[in-house]
């Protein structure tokens, strides 16, 4: 078992599909799908963006930090939410990946694992910090 | 493909198994598809939708053999004509050919799979065959995983099985949510099922045997499962707090070398606060149904009093004597009156445990058992009767099965 995260990435495109759809049958889609990976017991975190024009960017390619407003506008791809899910395999993270109510073209999932303990050394002072905070945090 | 035969193995059973009324039937011919996918879907591409082609093909199969059977047997003459028509049949909905969606109602999916869990645990087949079963129709494991994870032969797993649905047919076991009379018994048989899973995962004391730590984490996905389709029965929240509260220490019960830590010496740091806190909020449940506490919730509740203490000497014993007692009461047995003798030597001192073990001896329990010896030893070790502790020790060494606990044992009979 491993644990995986499934990041939500949009296009402006995609978003725009995403502006016409009725707000309450997107919130029963996800609602669906979230129980049924509560049904399936693999779902263990989980949250979505508010719109990226009403956020900011922080850019470190000069000598000091330039803050600008709105989205990262680079490639046009946007970070919109994540699951994260506790499962056997990178298959199976793949195979729930493919059933969320997504849809549309510019609409993606990146399937990311997330390190879990045994890739760090375990007696390193600040991954036993890390261990310490997790359990002030109640985070996994 | 595995994947999703993981993910979708039992809602693709439970519903076959209601749309032909016939468990051993829809077991099998589930198996039939996915044989059937693992040739179509690399020759001809994965379909669009992988769950409803499955099942879809699954039916057609049921209705073949239906229409073999009733030449045989006219008691699937009727049911052959009716399923070919897609008409309703003991209870079910009816299906228009082709139409998967329709078998997913989700007002019925629910019990399907609880039926199908309730099947699986049925009491008139042994516990190995109700392991075996379990792991391949809920769980969704192959034959050869299951194997792997028991380490047995595939070709025993599959005998199981086989015997198993066998049995099923032959004692007319209904596909069927248990009524409200039995259930409470029933599910206790289904509880002991995860129990067993999970246990076998756990014994693996070495790492480098993935399928059994596996095992134990699919236990704790059964027992999630579980405690959703039946939110209102205490052990079953009791038995996944149990499980989220004893996998929470795995992280630190082995050494570098994979040696087995003790509790006392245990890196508390280690242990995995988000299956503490998980089992924790199940507890919660379990104590919130109000009816009090099962033998799975109460094993629960001593098993968060050792995650929530920051060390040996801080843990509240006096509460897990406490809890040891009505485990007695509920679930009476030596292991848990040695484990409440421990308990009560850490609460009160070895000489009010002593006694509790010197009654154990003379009641001639767990003879033939280290457990005993080896409690008593260390008793007697505190209470500075070094002479007889030796003995105890020694002989506990020569009882001890585990070549790595036989040597802590040794080296502390030597060091008196």
């Amino acid at each position: 078992m491993a644990k995986y995260m499934l990041i939500m990435r949009g296009t402006d495109e995609g978003r725009a599909d995403y502006e016409e759809m009725d707000f309450s049958e997107v919130i029963a889609a996800m609602g669906r799908y979230n129980e049924q990976m509560m049904d399936a017991g693999v779902l263990s975190a989980g949250e979505g963006l508010a719109d990226a024009a009403e956020g900011a960017v922080v850019d470190f390619s000069g000598e000091t930090p330039v803050v600008s407003d709105g989205p990262y506008g680079e490639t046009k791809e946007l970070f919109n939410g994540f699951w994260i899910l506790d499962v056997a395999s990178q298959d199976e993270a793949l195979e729930w990946a493919k059933r969320a109510p997504l849809s549309g073209p510019g609409t993606k999932l990146e399937v990311r694992r997330v390190h879990g303990p045994e890739d760090f050394p375990a007696d390193d002072e600040w991954i036993v910090k890390e261990k310490q905070w997790r359990a002030e945090l109640g985070t996994e | 493909m595995e994947a999703t035969w993981r993910l979708d193995s039992a809602r693709i059973v439970a519903a076959l198994a209601r749309y032909t009324g016939d468990f051993a039937l829809a077991e099998d011919v589930a198996s039939e598809a996915l044989a059937e996918a693992l040739v179509a879907w690399p020759r001809d591409g994965v379909p669009r939708d992988p769950t409803a082609w499955l099942l879809t093909t699954g039916r057609r199969r049921a209705i073949d053999a239906f229409r073999r059977r009733s030449g045989r047997d006219e008691r699937y003459a009727a049911l052959g004509r009716d399923l070919a028509e897609g008409g309703a049949h003991a209870g079910g909905t009816p299906v228009a050919d082709d139409d998967p969606d329709l078998l997913w109602d989700p007002d019925v999916i629910d019990d399907d799979r609880l039926a199908l869990i309730f099947t699986a645990c049925h009491p008139v087949l042994s516990r190995e065959a109700r392991v075996a079963l379990t792991l391949r129709v809920v769980g969704g494991l192959s034959s050869d995983e299951i194997a792997r994870a028991f380490l047995v032969p595939t070709a025993t797993v599959q005998a199981r099985i086989t015997r198993a649905k066998k049995t099923l047919a032959a004692a007319r076991v209904p596909f069927e949510v248990p009524p409200e009379a039995d259930r409470s018994e029933r599910l206790g048989s289904v509880l002991q099922v995860v129990y067993l899973v999970f246990t076998e995962g756990s014994s693996a004391t070495s790492g480098d045997d993935w399928m059994r730590a596996d095992l134990a984490r699919e236990a704790v996905r059964l027992a999630r499962v579980l405690s959703r389709l039946v939110p209102h029965e205490p052990e079953a929240a009791g038995l996944l707090a149990l499980l989220e509260l004893t996998a929470a220490r795995f992280p630190a019960r082995t050494g570098p070398d994979g040696e087995p830590v003790l509790l006392a010496d245990q890196d508390r740091r280690r242990w995995d606060a988000g299956a503490i806190r998980r089992g924790r909020a199940a507890l919660r449940r379990a104590v919130g149904a109000g009816r009090g506490l099962g033998p799975y919730g109460l094993q629960a509740a001593i098993a968060e009093q050792h995650d929530v203490a920051r060390s040996v000497a801080e843990t509240d014993w006096d509460r897990i004597v406490l809890l040891y007692e009505a485990l007695g009461q509920v679930a009476p047995s030596p292991v848990v009156e040695l484990n409440r003798a421990v308990a009560v030597s850490m609460a009160s001192g070895p000489a009010a445990a002593l006694a509790l073990v010197d009654d154990l001896v003379a009641r001639e329990v767990l003879s033939g058992s280290y457990l005993l010896p080896s409690v008593r030893g260390e008793l007697l070790v505190q209470l500075g009767r070094a002479d007889e502790a030796r003995g105890e020790l020694e002989l506990a060494a020569r009882l001890c099965g585990n070549a790595r606990e036989r040597g802590v044992l040794e080296r502390k009979a030597a060091a008196l």
